[in-house]
């Protein structure tokens, strides 16, 4: 079989486009571990903070195979959607989804689009402002500064309010993404019921501790 | 019973097709759907009108002819069934029931409520078979040891009528559930696993060919499998796929 052929095989893209979200999996796990610090400690927050914003390895290997792994997973799943709605040129008249599959595995598109707009806004917010402090103005370097940026664009109802509903489309996201990775890489077995359980809690509780941290700032700072 | 139908009118695989309106009365909840479908064809023949064209053959649930995708739902609303072994107890007197053909690119309607499924056997063509000497002096297959657990998974796999309800219930109108069931059922036995690698090459790369969608696993072609064929077997055939193109 030509490789070419492999490339574009259906079951090569679904296990590509399962694990690029594993990894993007793995990076908001870090990624609310980090912030989650900053509820109980500033000094910490500002440490972890400073060392991945200055770590050669985070900032200019990590940094960029993120950001390709996050436009890898938006084109594909924008690729896979137009395909997989050429394979059915004439809808439905009368279609009950809702008997046989979740609202969350339907809708895979419409979370995730959310969930790129909102990564927009958050790049808006806290990337791009980083990137020009850093390597456009070359500022000195203030190992202190992490927690008073982040509290002050709490400060805003919008953007908390804004921030909170993408973490609920981002938590529906989750909630079939986590576990349908699994199941396209081949992993169905006597430890699926278990990791089933761990995909839900994760789909749970990183969205709502990530919706608390936004109100938790929002409402003491 | 009185019933109003909505009905999937296209006098050809050319033609323009649209829903159709017919009431129907005097049918007993007794009655198999494709009886209260035959009802409505006598009624139809006997003013004159075309019957509903619609695909059924062995009506005991085996044979995987019938289809029609009911109120929104590939064989309709009971689960583990195919359509001719739906029956009018499902439904309630005054009730209406949208009927469709199973809807896919690679499920071309031919006439009202029958599709062209023959991309199926293409793809069983590529490869859902075992190649064996049948000249000469062939080995008694009891004489090949099978584990119990192997014999009843292929089984289950095997219990596959290719009826295309996984197809015309996902979103995506992917055929992963049956050519998983079909891959899955011969790499599970030692007289399958000979040509296995190349069975499951063949017949992803004939399934995508005829233009069926991407799976996404939403579940739906599991719920809607009329043989109950599990999601464990799309597992089976990506593990499948994937050590067989590291291999080739």
């Amino acid at each position: 079989m030509a490789k070419s052929a492999l490339l574009k095989s259906s079951i090569a893209k679904k296990v590509a486009m399962a694990l690029s979200g594993l990894f993007l999996i793995l990076f908001l796990a870090q990624h609310f571990f980090i912030n989650s610090t900053s509820v109980f400690s500033a000094d910490v927050f500002n440490s972890i903070s400073h060392f991945m914003g200055n770590n050669p390895l985070v900032q200019f290997v990590i940094q960029p195979i993120l950001i390709l792994g996050v436009i890898f997973h938006f084109i594909m799943g924008i690729v896979l959607e137009y395909q997989n709605n050429k394979a059915r040129p004439i809808n439905y008249v009368k279609n009950n989804g809702a008997a046989n599959s979740s609202w969350a595995s339907r809708n895979m598109i419409i979370t995730g689009l959310v969930v790129l707009a909102f990564m927009g806004l958050h790049f808006y917010d806290f990337w791009v402002p980083e990137m020009v402090y850093k390597y456009v103005e070359v500022n000195p370097l203030d190992e202190t500064r992490y927690f008073a940026e982040l509290t002050h664009k709490f400060e805003s109802p919008v953007r908390t309010a804004i921030y909170s509903v993408s973490f609920v489309l981002l938590s529906l996201h989750l909630w079939h993404g986590f576990n349908s990775s699994f199941q396209s890489v081949g992993f169905n077995n006597k430890y699926s019921r278990s990791l089933h359980t761990l995909g839900y809690a994760f789909a749970i509780v990183v969205p709502v501790g990530f919706i608390f941290i936004a109100l938790f700032h929002h409402f003491n700072h | 019973m009185k019933l109003t139908l909505k009905i999937w009118r296209q006098k050809n695989a050319k033609a323009e097709g649209k829903i159709v309106e017919y009431p129907l009365d005097g049918i007993d909840e007794d009655m198999s759907f494709l009886e209260m479908l035959d009802v409505l064809n006598e009624g139809l023949i006997n003013s004159g009108d075309l019957p509903v064209s619609f695909d059924h053959d062995c009506r005991e649930g085996i044979c995987g002819s019938c289809s029609l995708y009911i109120n929104g739902e590939a064989h309709g609303p009971d689960r583990k069934v195919p359509t001719c072994q739906l029956h009018m107890r499902m439904f309630k007197d005054g009730d209406t029931i949208f009927i469709e053909p199973f809807r896919a690119k690679a499920f071309p309607v031919i006439k009202d409520l029958v599709v062209d499924r023959s991309s199926f056997d293409r793809i069983q063509q590529a490869g859902g078979f075992v190649s064996i000497n049948t000249s000469g002096n062939p080995t008694d297959a009891n004489a090949i040891l099978v584990p119990k657990h192997d014999a009843d998974k292929a089984f289950d796999a095997a219990t596959c009528i290719g009826c295309g309800a996984c197809v015309a219930s996902c979103k995506n109108s992917s055929a992963m559930l049956f050519v998983a069931a079909k891959v899955s059922q011969y790499a599970l036995l030692p007289q399958g696993k000979v040509e296995a690698t190349d069975r499951v090459l063949n017949m992803v790369a004939q399934m995508d060919a005829e233009g069926f969608g991407n799976c996404t696993n939403t579940g739906a072609c599991e719920v809607e499998c009329p043989k109950g064929i599990s999601l464990e077997y799309i597992a089976q055939m990506n593990r499948e796929y994937l050590s067989a193109s590291l291999k080739g």
